[in-house]
């Protein structure tokens, strides 16, 4: 982890040239940092801005009347909601790193695809249209029948065709979706994959999980030259995204972190954070914390509820413990405020 | 000149302008209606291909060339080290065209003696590795470097030839099979040369980024210089004769072909010498010398070989010496300072094509007329060829 320093001080030079820039030239600026290591330059946000990602989910980010093309909800007599959503498999080259561009398959033209969050108990209806090139599912993890499962050769949508996914969320906790469509681990890692929240249910009114500042992180990559091995790793698809945007938090706030595992190619891959500790509730599916650590580490499809509060102010290191990866992107920072007095 | 002959004149300009016009238009349309969706080329994704070399290392700093070597543009969007994303500057900006290059600076803490590897990713996600064997410290240019590639060439080229010239007193006492056990000594050492620097360069060659095609180059160089040598030849023997010299001169005017010959491999022995101090992959440094001390030895021998009736002339010999070992000082400067594989196996070719040449001269010497393959089959000239090539051999298993 030598030189990390020295990255925000290149950050910030860098930060000055124009985003996004793919055929601007480096320059000839002769570095002062003896070291600087990350990613060089900034990947447009245009189309997707990770940081609006962390706190998105059933469209949360779209103005009221675009929402509702893709996110509707209709309460039952029993007290449940219908969720219906508009899901679409597209084609869409996607910038992962500065200057790096992916032919990504996605979900809504996003990778990761756009978080769905529900309640225990609440319809899920996804109305899902395949505009891709190739044949494609939804397979969610959680309880449904098999029919609703989109895995077998049989559930395969192809391109220009329909499918509608129907089932009760259940059970609560932190879930996933991706496409389960032959060969499983290209149509993964091209992209087709997002996260699936099941909150459990209110007791007497009140809520079961004490509010928080919550956040959605995808742990991802990309093999960019197709040999079988990630060239870009990071949370939420932008290599070394919030090093440059720091994820800004209160001190003293309590954080939820809603984390899912879908990097392809690697057996494994790890939370780890700086200066802090938190209780993990893997998979969710128990309000209480099972351990309480400060790093934490999944297989492909495992994901965990992480609660932590922030108790000094400041800039807190988080990546993969696995150095490999945080150099090839899976580095970000928080920054941790007090809150105003004033307000 | 006549209206008429000025006609013809034009004529056959027109004739043989002509289909270089139409090839002139034939481009213009195919550039300017290239049918690509026919084709289907928009829908293929663009050839991309990196050429990365050229390594140096300073303290705390990798820089290298990139060399576009494909058809179409490039651009590099990120740079890693060891797995590790880095911050780079380009000294030509990051889009290439076809055969364009950049030099990228890396400010890396590398470590001495160990490998790295960078890896350039385009902004399509391909990528392209180098592979730093052991990281050295480049060295500078400077009089130090200058002194020492200096006594490098002096040690391996010059003081080497000049020791085997030493063997002249003896070559003038030998008998008609004597001379002729020496002469094939001398074409054995030789072959071994040939096509050791066959070798060589064709493992240069494919080095080289594809655009540059070394193989051709080689084969460029070898011709050229097998040519140019054989007309050398013809000029020398032309001049002496008319100046009605004695006979005996044409032993001198073979030793100068051989010096020269010898002098063109060298210098490109010099080349790759001097590139691999460069490069730091000289780490069995002192062993190289000596090898390539005792193997060039031979070459000097290979010199006077032909000067057995020939009265001693000093200057002569000296001439032919430097002629001979010179260039490999000249060599180790230019590999040590500018290396450039493109330069080594072109100039390795042209030691390959001036070596065929002396062989030639010299099989030509040895057998003044008849066929020529009964007199090699004769003991002495079997014998030497032998020799030759087992000293070579043995010498040469010291150079590795």
């Amino acid at each position: 982890m030598a030189g990390l320093g020295s990255f925000a001080g290149g950050a910030a030079k860098i930060a000055s040239r124009s985003a996004g820039a793919q055929q601007e030239a480096v320059g000839d600026e002769i570095p002062r940092h003896p070291q600087r290591m990350g990613a060089i330059g900034r990947v447009s946000t245009e189309s997707f801005d990770p940081s609006l990602f962390l706190r998105t989910w059933n469209f949360s980010d779209r103005p009221e009347v675009e929402r509702r093309q893709f996110y509707r909800e209709t309460p039952r007599p029993d007290g449940t909601m219908l969720r219906e959503y508009e899901l679409f498999s597209i084609d869409r080259e996607i910038e992962i790193a500065p200057g790096v561009f992916f032919p990504a398959w996605t979900y809504n033209g996003q990778v990761p695809g756009p978080t769905l969050r529900a309640t225990e108990g609440d319809r899920v209806k996804v109305n899902f249209l395949n505009q891709g090139s190739h044949p494609h599912t939804i397979h969610f993890h959680g309880w449904h029948p098999p029919s609703m499962d989109g895995s077998l050769p049989e559930h395969e949508v192809r391109p220009g065709e329909r499918f509608v996914y129907e089932f009760d969320a259940e059970p609560f906790g932190v879930h996933l979706y991706h496409c389960h469509a032959a060969p499983l681990k290209r149509h993964i890692h091209k992209g087709l994959y997002g996260m699936f929240i099941v909150d459990p249910k209110d007791v007497g009114g009140v809520p079961a999980r004490e509010p928080a500042d919550e956040l959605v992180m995808v742990m991802n990559a990309f093999d960019t030259n197709f040999d079988a091995e990630n060239e870009v790793y990071a949370v939420n698809t932008v290599a070394h995204h919030h090093m440059h945007e720091p994820i800004r938090v209160k001190v003293g706030q309590l954080i939820r972190i809603y984390l899912v595992n879908l990097t392809e190619f690697d057996p494994i891959n790890s939370l780890h954070l700086h200066a802090t500790f938190f209780d993990v509730a893997r998979t969710g599916t128990r309000l209480e914390p099972t351990e309480t650590t400060d790093t934490l580490m999944l297989c492909q499809g495992e994901r965990a509820v992480i609660e932590t509060t922030f108790r000094y102010s400041g800039q807190f290191m988080f990546h993969a413990h696995q150095s490999e990866f945080a150099e090839l992107g899976w580095m970000g920072l928080f920054l941790a405020e007090e809150e105003r007095r004033d307000t | 000149m006549t209206p008429e002959t000025s006609n013809s004149v034009g004529r056959l300009w027109l004739i043989a302008l002509a289909p270089l016009a139409l090839l002139g238009v034939l481009l213009v349309v195919i550039v300017e209606t290239w049918p690509s969706d026919v084709i289907g080329a928009d829908a293929h994704p663009s050839v991309e291909k990196l050429s990365l070399a050229a390594a140096k290392l300073r303290p705390n700093e990798i820089s290298l060339t990139v060399l576009n070597d494909g058809p179409d543009p490039v651009t590099i969007a990120q740079v890693q080290v060891d797995e590790a994303y880095w911050a780079f500057t380009s000294d030509a900006g990051t889009m290439l065209n076809h055969l364009q290059s950049a030099r990228l600076t890396i400010p890396y803490p590398w470590v001495e003696g160990e490998k790295h590897v960078v890896r350039v990713v385009t902004s399509t996600g391909v990528t392209f590795d180098y592979e730093i064997a052991v990281a050295v410290e480049t060295p500078r240019p400077n009089v130090r470097y200058f002194v020492a590639f200096t006594l490098i060439g002096t040690y391996v080229g010059v003081i080497p030839v000049a020791l085997g010239l030493l063997w002249f007193p003896l070559v003038g006492r030998l008998g008609r099979a004597g001379l002729a056990f020496l002469l094939s000594l001398t074409v054995g050492l030789l072959l071994f040369l040939l096509v050791d620097a066959g070798q060589e360069g064709l493992e240069m060659a494919l080095v080289v980024p594809e655009s540059y095609q070394g193989v051709m180059l080689f084969v460029f160089g070898t011709v050229g210089a097998y040519l140019g040598l054989e007309s050398l030849g013809r000029w020398l023997r032309m001049k002496r004769q008319a100046a009605a010299a004695d006979v005996a001169t044409s032993g001198w005017a073979l030793a100068l072909l051989i010096a020269i010959g010898i002098g063109l491999h060298n210098f490109g022995e010099g080349l790759a010498i001097g590139a691999a101090f460069a490069l730091g992959e000289a780490g069995l440094g002192t062993l190289l010398i000596v090898g390539f001390t005792l193997h060039n030895t031979t070459e000097g021998l290979a010199i006077v070989a032909p000067l057995a009736h020939d009265r001693a002339r000093v200057g002569e010999l000296v001439r032919l010496g430097v002629i001979g070992g010179a260039p490999t000082i000249a060599g180790a400067w230019l590999g040590g300072l500018v290396y450039s594989p493109l330069w080594s196996v072109l100039f390795l070719g042209i030691g390959a094509g001036a070596i065929a040449q002396v062989v030639v001269q010299i099989v030509r010497q040895i057998v003044p007329e008849g066929p020529v393959l009964r007199f090699m089959s004769t003991a002495p000239v079997l014998s030497g060829l032998s020799a030759g090539f087992a000293i070579m051999y043995a010498t040469g298993m010291l150079v590795g």
